[in-house]
């Protein structure tokens, strides 16, 4: 992964020190509440409903296990032992004090890492495939272009104060794990007609009150262009992009407003004053970035081998041969898995994990994956590099620390934001709602049944939860003061990405379950064949699911 | 006179405000866009961009202004940080003031945009906010301070 040199040490430290000041200026009174606001947010820090709560940065959700480690410690000292996976790879610290965060921020940087942009209205953390480098679906490892574009998005002068928020996801495999529709700027790695790889380039998706699918602005972009374009995008959005409300101010208003061929003109106009100049990637810098993502010592194993040997395991063993089938995914390299640790335990609000299972987790990428962990936009933690013939021996240890429910995929390994529990902006609880889902659903064998599903939860319409991307999305509502939860239908971030379609009238939080419980029903009366839940929706449409929901009780 | 920071330096202002309901603005007085795009004779004459006014009108002048303000009425309003860098990026050479609302943490940001001069709203803390100049010694961007970016200087 990515290791700093004496550069980017001194721009995370000076930012500490910079942070530093302005918090002790602001609790000296010297700063107004509003004025300090976009330089806490800008730091990570929001102010929640029943404490701050602290947004480290994930650069595309790569970890060390001295980063792992680093993060059990402050989850630990500073807070109350635990720490959240977010839907943008980061993690979340949910009762820090206002006077430490500048000392958490320092110990962050100790181990190279920051909380530079998780929030505001400026560049974000650029997310991407968890199984970056190591799928077996993948045209070129997306995370060297992801680091490219943190440097220049990190304190970039010119886009501290953009009309909103802004998110880049970069997609380097044929099936989109990145949700890449779904960004502001969507990035897929891509060859041209003569097989040169370089980048398609989406602006203009989104989740959030209004959900949108990305335009293509740019069918083939030749590498070296890279950050020259987005600098003319990100100008074009700055200048141009609402600020008097603030729900029409994301990039995918403008898109729509102008067109996405005025747009596409404006973009290229900008473009032409930058092209070619400075910013222009040098080779060696191409070099340079892709020299941290190289492949690790893989030992040579015999691919029939390794196979037999872990199918008589999984033979002998079938609740291992069950995690196996369920939890890990095929490596590009013979003789190794991918493995998906599920942070999705019945019980534990999706997300979360503790101080002692992060440091389990430090030690087992020690033990196993050459040091480096994962997070994932679903949520989970994955080790990416495992032998065939250790894994079992890492399940036993993930099946004690509870991170080995076999749910990769399925309807209880649901993405839900922190809802009305943590967050001051939720109009509802989302935690509840999927812990009742979970728990009324805990059957494996019927979920196994199910198929893949994505449900996908947010307690507002931010859509910190994804829902409309979901298979099954679930928003919470706020209807004269009570919690309600409207659902949608049909949702996908795949490379087919769709936007859910509402089903009608919203129902109260003790419903939930039935609810889904009729859905899944219904899947299960209409499917053909082979369907997964998503495919049949498609086929029969919203009707019979409307029916079954809303049929009156004889 | 009212101060400001130019140059890394607490100075006193040669300009006066403007006063965009004038219709005989002074020699020495910041114009409003409209003001400044009535006048035939432009040479000398200083001018204040608000936000949603670009600086598409003032490319053709440049050589002949000897100040660009840009105010900002509120400091989340970042269509200013653009401004700047567009006027600098067609070789304004004169004084880039921003003025408004600004706060001093903006001021690193807006230095790497173009801007040499600083009046804030409330000049007492001009003196303490020449520190936020010094905030970073090191920058991945090129930008008008720094016109090649990190990955073409790292040693």
């Amino acid at each position: 992964m990515y290791v700093y040199d004496q550069y980017d040490q001194t721009i995370v430290d000076q930012r500490v020190e910079q942070y530093r000041d302005q918090t002790r200026r602001y609790l000296a009174g010297k700063v107004p509440e509003a004025e300090f606001r976009p330089l806490r947010l800008q730091n990570g820090l929001y102010i929640q409903r029943l404490a701050p709560m602290l947004r480290i940065a994930v650069p595309y959700g790569m970890l060390s296990s001295r980063q792992l480690r680093k993060l059990a410690v402050i989850s630990r000292e500073f807070d109350k032992g635990y720490a959240h996976i977010s839907t943008r790879q980061n993690v979340q610290l949910n009762w820090p004090r206002i006077e430490e965060v500048p000392d958490i921020l320092a110990e962050l940087a100790s181990v190279q890492m920051h909380a530079i942009q998780t929030s505001g209205n400026c560049i974000r953390n650029t997310t991407t495939d968890q199984y970056a480098g190591v799928a077996t679906d993948e045209l070129e490892d997306p995370r060297p272009w992801c680091e490219i574009i943190r440097q220049w998005s990190t304190l970039h002068p010119e886009f501290a104060f953009l009309p909103r928020k802004f998110k880049i996801a970069v997609c380097g495999s044929s099936q989109d794990r990145a949700a890449i529709h779904a960004h502001d700027i969507g990035i897929e790695l891509l060859a041209n007609a003569s097989g040169e790889v370089g980048f398609r380039i989406l602006a203009g998706g989104g989740l959030g009150r209004t959900p949108v699918i990305g335009s293509i602005v740019c069918d083939w972009l030749e590498k070296k262009h890279l950050l020259t374009y987005l600098e003319a995008i990100l100008r074009v959005y700055n200048l141009n992009g609402r600020r008097d409300n603030k729900y029409k101010a994301r990039i995918k208003i403008l898109v729509k407003a102008m067109g996405v061929d005025a747009f596409r003109e404006a973009v290229e106009q900008e473009w032409a004053l930058v092209k070619d100049g400075p910013t222009t990637l040098t080779e060696a810098e191409m070099m340079r970035a892709k020299s941290f993502f190289t492949e690790p010592a893989y030992v040579a194993f015999d691919d029939a081998t390794a196979r037999a040997g872990l199918a008589e395991k999984c033979g002998a063993d079938p609740i291992f041969g069950n995690w196996v089938k369920r939890n890990t995914v095929d490596h590009r390299v013979s003789g190794y898995r991918i493995v998906n640790l599920s942070l999705k335990a019945t019980g534990f609000a999706p997300g979360d994990i503790t101080d002692t299972q992060l440091e389990l987790v430090a030690d087992l990428a020690d033990q196993y994956s050459f040091g480096e962990c994962r997070t994932t936009h679903q949520q989970n933690m994955v080790l990416a590099d495992v032998q065939m013939e250790q894994l079992y021996p890492l399940w036993q240890q993930l099946q004690k620390a509870g991170l080995a429910t076999p749910n990769h995929g399925y309807l209880t390994d649901m993405i839900c934001c922190p809802g009305g529990d943590y967050c001051s902006l939720a109009n509802a609880k989302s935690i509840p709602v999927a812990e009742a889902i979970q728990a009324r659903f805990d059957d494996l064998d019927y979920l196994y049944d199910l198929g893949p599903i994505e449900l996908n939860i947010s307690g507002c319409m931010n859509a910190c939860g994804h829902h409309h991307i979901g298979h099954i999305g679930i928003l919470g509502v706020d209807k004269k003061g009570e919690e309600f939860y409207q659902v949608c239908l049909g949702g996908s971030q795949a490379k087919d990405a769709s936007i859910g379609k509402i089903l009608g009238p919203s129902f109260s939080q003790d419903d939930m379950p039935s609810v889904i419980d009729k859905l899944l029903s219904t899947y299960l009366d209409l499917r053909e064949g082979e369907e997964i839940f998503l495919e049949t929706y498609r086929r029969v449409g919203i009707e019979p699911f409307k029916e079954r929901v809303y049929e009156k009780a004889d | 006179m009212r101060k400001l920071i130019k140059a890394s330096h607490v100075v006193e202002d040669s300009w006066q405000p403007m006063d965009a309901d004038t219709a005989n603005p002074g020699r020495q007085q910041i114009l409003s866009l409209d003001q400044w795009l009535r006048l035939a004779d432009k040479s000398g004459r200083a001018v204040m961009l608000e936000p949603g006014q670009a600086p598409a009108p003032l490319f053709d002048h440049l050589e002949r202004i000897p100040l660009i303000a840009i105010n900002f009425p509120e400091f989340t309003d970042g269509r200013g940080f653009s401004y700047g860098r567009e006027l600098r990026e067609r070789g304004f050479a004169g004084e880039l003031r921003a003025c408004g609302h600004f706060i001093r943490d903006q001021m690193s940001y807006l230095a790497r945009c173009g801007f040499d001069a600083f009046q804030l709203a409330d000049e007492s803390l001009l003196a303490e906010a020449l520190a936020s100049l010094q905030d970073f010694s090191e920058h991945y961007q090129a930008a008008i301070d720094q016109p090649l970016p990190l990955f073409r200087r790292r040693g």
